[in-house]
């Protein structure tokens, strides 16, 4: 009984804040209200028996997902007001959209069963006497490897996408030129001093001489002629 | 078994997903809006995954689940990166100047 309270709650919570993700005035409440909406659904996962993938919902949603759209949303310097301005004019067909697709989905709703076989069609039957995380775990790794691999793959795709994208190179930024570190010799780097007995290099000025040449200048504009043209706007 | 019925569980994601629809209709302008409809719609869609496998004891459901979750999360950080370089060069985010490519 109480489990039906609680579901109840966490639905109409989710929902409500589902609503005022997409009609909020400010996206930065819309972005609070995302998060909002990631913990009910968390619930409502941890309702239906699935803890481990609401722990994964909390950690990947609210703890990475929502925190980019907030650093988005505060980094960029937009006019959300001026972005506000069609939001009544395609209220009418965006109602129009919903409204269709709801009756649909609540049609499909009641008039769906299980097929009887349904208990044999099951891929991987849940396991008795044991914990959510410990039964996916087990399949994750073996039954479901490459599906596992596929989502790292993925991961790492979008990992390398959103460095390529967003990657400038800046002309004050010092990079590394290989090609000047390895054409480095001894005789540029490296000066013996004889120095007199008794006398040491004090009387010679010191450890710290004038520089002889000073290459860098040709060095910087051949890394800038070099190419990563891409950076550049 | 589930302690709330499926049916429960799947108007609820039904719902959700509507939502997430009319936000991309109602939103036509602002791209960080539509990209957080999008993440309502796969919420959406991982509610149903989930509860389809409490409802049949299956634990593929929760598997596939945690494909979308991975799906999402990539989907929102090369949205918010393409966003983040576009208003590099624009100045602006307004998707409906983005036919650049039009060819």
């Amino acid at each position: 009984m109480i489990t039906q309270i609680l579901f109840y709650l966490f639905a109409v919570v989710l929902l409500g804040s589902a609503a005022a993700v997409v009609s909020a005035r400010n996206p930065v409440h819309s972005v609070l209200f995302l998060i909002l909406a990631f913990f009910n659904a968390a619930a409502l996962f941890l309702i239906a028996g699935a803890e481990f993938l609401a722990m994964i919902l909390v950690i990947v949603y609210v703890g990475a997902v929502a925190v980019l759209f907030l650093f988005v949303v505060m980094m960029l310097d937009v006019d959300f007001a001026e972005l506000r301005s069609g939001f009544q004019r395609y209220l009418p067909v965006g109602a129009t959209v919903g409204a269709v697709l709801l009756i649909e989905l609540g049609l499909v709703l009641s008039g769906w069963t299980f097929a009887t076989d349904s208990a044999h069609l099951r891929m991987s039957p849940a396991p008795v006497g044991m914990s959510n995380t410990e039964a996916l775990g087990r399949i994750l790794y073996t039954d479901y490897v490459f599906l596992f691999q596929i989502a790292g793959l993925i991961l790492l795709v979008a990992m390398i996408g959103a460095i390529v994208l967003t990657l400038r190179r800046r002309k004050t930024s010092r990079h590394q030129i290989i090609r000047v570190q390895t054409e480095r010799a001894v005789t540029e780097t490296l000066e013996m001093i004889p120095a007199p007995l008794g006398a040491g290099v004090a009387s010679m000025g010191g450890y710290r001489r004038p520089k002889v040449a000073e290459p860098e200048p040709v060095v910087a504009e051949e890394a800038e002629a070099e190419g990563h043209g891409h950076g550049h706007h | 078994m589930m302690a709330v019925g499926l049916g429960h569980y799947l108007t609820v994601s039904a719902i959700l997903l509507v939502l997430g629809i009319f936000g991309i209709f109602l939103n036509r302008k602002n791209i960080i809006i539509i990209l957080m409809s999008i993440e309502l719609i796969l919420l959406a869609v991982n509610l149903n995954f989930v509860a389809f496998s409490a409802a049949l004891n299956d634990m593929a459901g929760q598997v596939m689940a945690m494909l979308v979750l991975t799906v999402a999360a990539a989907e929102a950080a090369i949205g918010l990166a393409i966003v983040v370089i576009y208003f590099r060069n624009r100045g602006s985010i307004q998707v409906e100047d983005v036919n650049l490519m039009k060819g």
